[in-house]
């Protein structure tokens, strides 16, 4: 049984909204004084706010200005395991980071740690534009804890790593930014500690480059080390993770293991996505009394998935129905509806219609209706789309077409179970492809 | 990392932790060990501050010089020749130059420290290292520049000391120069922790400095000698930390001006005083501050 290395016990963060600075600077004199006799949680307004008032955890009531970042967070983490911490924004991840770190110091509770602790929240700290990319691997080293010697036995494997050896007497503001990534990653990478903790700085450079780092990352992770790891990143979480944590508004919402966190971080991202525009769950488009454009009227554009159940995120390769409203002022014998997805610059990647794309014949009626537009696999990659729709007289006009109608979100799948999701960073469309290659020998 | 810092401290199930990060603040956390620790770290500041200071310039490092000599040359010039400001019968140039040099590595230390905080925040916001090792390295970073400064002082005190009968005595007390340096180090360093402290919260302060600094050169006998004030005056001078370093220095090296040990105790016990603010502050603020900057 590994003992644990870090233990966060009833760990809370209280931060003030607004202006830093008191009311009066009598108030500021008298909380000073407190503070400087070495009273624990110096404004005394602020302790007596919880004590009255625990059965409010997040903001008290009567003081409105305060906000608790971390809300009574306990966890371990035992030696040897990379320990992801997912959440979204605003969940605590980046505070709990900063106590770890020793940026800030909690409000209540404790944090014990046994062992040397390297904390990257960012590549490059402390990187001076007028010092040679070797003074700055020097003084880089340094701010993260190595000494000299540390870093002149880790220096050839740096530059090796950064791939700017040509440079290294160059003063770093001559440098391209990814230069620049690329070397402060190749200082970060080296570091030595026996727990790392990790913030989203993997996702630098170019593509090459990231792969290299996250391969970097899991030489660590397998290494023996202990890591805490936080990223929104949920394949790579999986990827290199044993166990995870999932925050939620400052607390600690569940502990297990990294598929399981990261499932439950993608089911209770989907519940707030049904709140986010005051719509219901699988709802993309909802105006029933949109007005009519030449004679026809897109009402709304609603989400299902294969049991017909609304569906109010999608993946990668669902299946999903779209159902579209819509009404009409007369009757269109050879209607046809049109559906469109395109990216945010309007590019359409994909546009289908009944007639004449599919042959499927359609009568449009008077009054309202609906058809419906099956996916069988949503082949975008994980982003944002635009969704248009429309009616038209086939083969003669188009009618009330809408070409941005509503955004829909696409939530990353990893689909080829490679660990690395299609993303829209890389490209749109997530094809079914099979690959024959040159078997590889054993 | 057993010597991170906090102490080692049993838990309830008897395990040892080597750090313990928690909401209470001790009184005067110093950690002079960790700070040994990162040594590295501070040569490397030092090194950075020194060299970024005259990269791209093409005078380089002689800025070091040019600096005190235009000073000189403006306070003997204004002060000397129009203002006629007796220099308590020492060459004009020496008098002055002896104030300048001493002074500027006051103010250098003073001036470059109370940015601490705020001129760091984004480092500091990212990664744990003793707060400490900033200021300290602006003081070795300074005590370089002051030690040019000094050799040229001494190049002219030489000049003059051979060449002229300018009524110039060296004595003994030269030999507690490197207590005077290290008095204006620590002088420095309290003002400055106290005034970086205060400006993560009152940024006015950063506008006070530069001002304050100016203001406190002309209460300090820098441009004027002691001698030209009364005795009650100079009582009250007294506990100008700086006045007691200046006429000190003056007097070991030009023979000039009263030397008065009484005033020199004070100037030592208040620098002390100032300096223990100065840390409690310092060592009070570097835990939170990330928060209010």
């Amino acid at each position: 049984m590994p003992r644990p290395v870090i233990r966060v016990e009833n760990l809370s963060k209280q931060y003030r909204l607004g202006t830093i600075s008191h009311r009066t600077l009598t108030k500021d004199a008298q909380r000073w004084w407190a503070s400087l006799r070495g009273h624990e949680d110096p404004n005394a307004q602020l302790s007596s706010d919880f004590v009255g008032d625990s059965a409010k955890p997040r903001s008290t009531s009567n003081d409105s200005d305060r906000f608790l970042a971390l809300d009574d967070v306990s966890f371990d983490v035992l030696e040897g395991e990379v320990l992801g911490v997912v959440g979204g924004n605003g969940a605590g991840k980046s505070t709990l980071l900063k106590i770890l770190s020793r940026v800030t110091t909690p409000t209540r509770g404790t944090v014990k740690i046994r062992g040397r602790v390297a904390s990257l929240l960012e590549v490059g700290t402390g990187f001076h534009p007028e010092l040679t990319g070797r003074e700055n691997i020097f003084l880089n080293g340094a701010i993260l804890g190595m000494s000299n010697a540390e870093t002149r036995a880790k220096f050839d494997e740096i530059i090796d790593f950064s791939g700017i050896d040509a440079f290294v007497d160059t003063p770093v503001k001559r440098y391209s930014s990814g230069m620049y990534v690329r070397l402060a990653f190749a200082v970060a990478a080296h570091l030595d500690p026996e727990i790392l903790i990790v913030d989203e700085v993997l996702a630098v450079g170019d593509e090459a480059f990231r792969r290299k780092c996250m391969g970097k990352m899991q030489d660590v992770a397998q290494g023996g080390r202990t890591v805490l790891f936080v990223s929104h990143n949920m394949p790579t979480i999986r990827r290199l993770c044993s166990r995870g944590i999932l925050m939620e508004r400052g607390r600690v919402a569940m502990c297990g293991s990294a598929a399981e966190v990261t499932e439950r971080y993608h089911q209770s991202l989907e519940s707030s996505v049904q709140n986010r525009n005051g719509l219901a769950a699988g709802v993309l488009f909802d105006e029933p009394e949109a007005a009519f454009e030449d004679g026809c009227a897109i009402t709304g554009v609603r989400m299902f998935d294969e049991q017909g159940q609304p569906k109010s995120t999608i993946k990668t390769w669902d299946w999903v129905r779209f159902k579209i409203d819509f009404r009409s002022e007369r009757d269109i014998e050879r209607g046809s509806v049109v559906f469109r997805v395109a990216t945010r610059d309007g590019v359409a990647l994909s546009l289908t219609s009944t007639t004449p794309d599919c042959s499927v014949p359609c009568h449009i009626r008077e009054g309202e209706q609906s058809a419906d537009c099956i996916y069988l696999r949503w082949p975008f990659s994980e982003g944002d789309y635009v969704i248009g729709a429309g009616l038209a007289i086939t083969g003669v006009q188009m009618i009330g077409w809408q070409e941005s109608l509503c955004e829909i979100k696409t939530d990353e799948q990893d689909v080829y179970q490679s660990g690395l999701a299609p993303s829209s960073s890389r490209y749109l469309v997530a094809t079914e492809v099979e690959w024959q290659v040159p078997s590889v020998s054993k | 990392m057993n010597d991170s810092g906090s102490k080692a401290t049993i838990s309830s199930t008897g395990e040892s932790w080597d750090l313990v990060l928690s909401p209470k603040i001790g009184w005067f956390d110093f950690r002079l060990k960790e700070l040994w620790r990162y040594r590295d770290l501070i040569g490397l500041f030092v090194r950075r501050d020194f060299v970024s200071v005259y990269k791209q310039t093409i005078l380089g490092p002689l800025w070091f010089l040019i600096q005190p000599l235009l000073t000189t040359l403006i306070f003997t010039v204004i002060f000397g020749r129009v203002a006629k400001i007796p220099t308590d019968g020492v060459p004009p140039v020496l008098f002055y130059l002896a104030g300048v040099t001493a002074w500027t590595y006051f103010a250098a230390c003073l001036n470059k420290t109370s940015n601490t905080f705020v001129g760091n925040a984004n480092i500091f916001g990212k990664v744990y290292f003793p707060r400490l090792t900033i200021p300290v390295a602006v003081v070795i970073s300074n005590l370089i520049a002051f030690g040019i400064q000094f050799l040229m002082f001494l190049g002219f005190l030489a000049w003059y000391a051979l060449g002229k009968d300018g009524g110039i005595s060296p004595n003994a007390w030269i030999l507690a120069t490197p207590l005077l340096v290290l008095q204006m180090a620590l002088l420095g360093l309290g003002c400055g922790f106290i005034v970086s402290s205060l400006t993560t919260k009152y940024r006015d302060l950063t506008q006070l400095v530069g001002f304050g600094v100016q203001l406190w050169m002309y209460l300090s006998p820098v441009v004027y000698p002691a001698s030209q004030l009364s005795e009650k005056w100079r009582t009250v001078m007294a506990f100008n930390p700086m006045a007691p370093i200046i006429e000190v220095f003056r007097y070991a090296f030009l023979g000039s001006g009263d030397f008065n040990g009484v005033h020199w105790a004070i100037s030592a016990a208040m620098t002390l005083l100032i300096l223990v603010v100065g840390v409690t502050l310092f060592t009070r603020v570097e835990k939170n501050f990330m928060d209010t900057v």
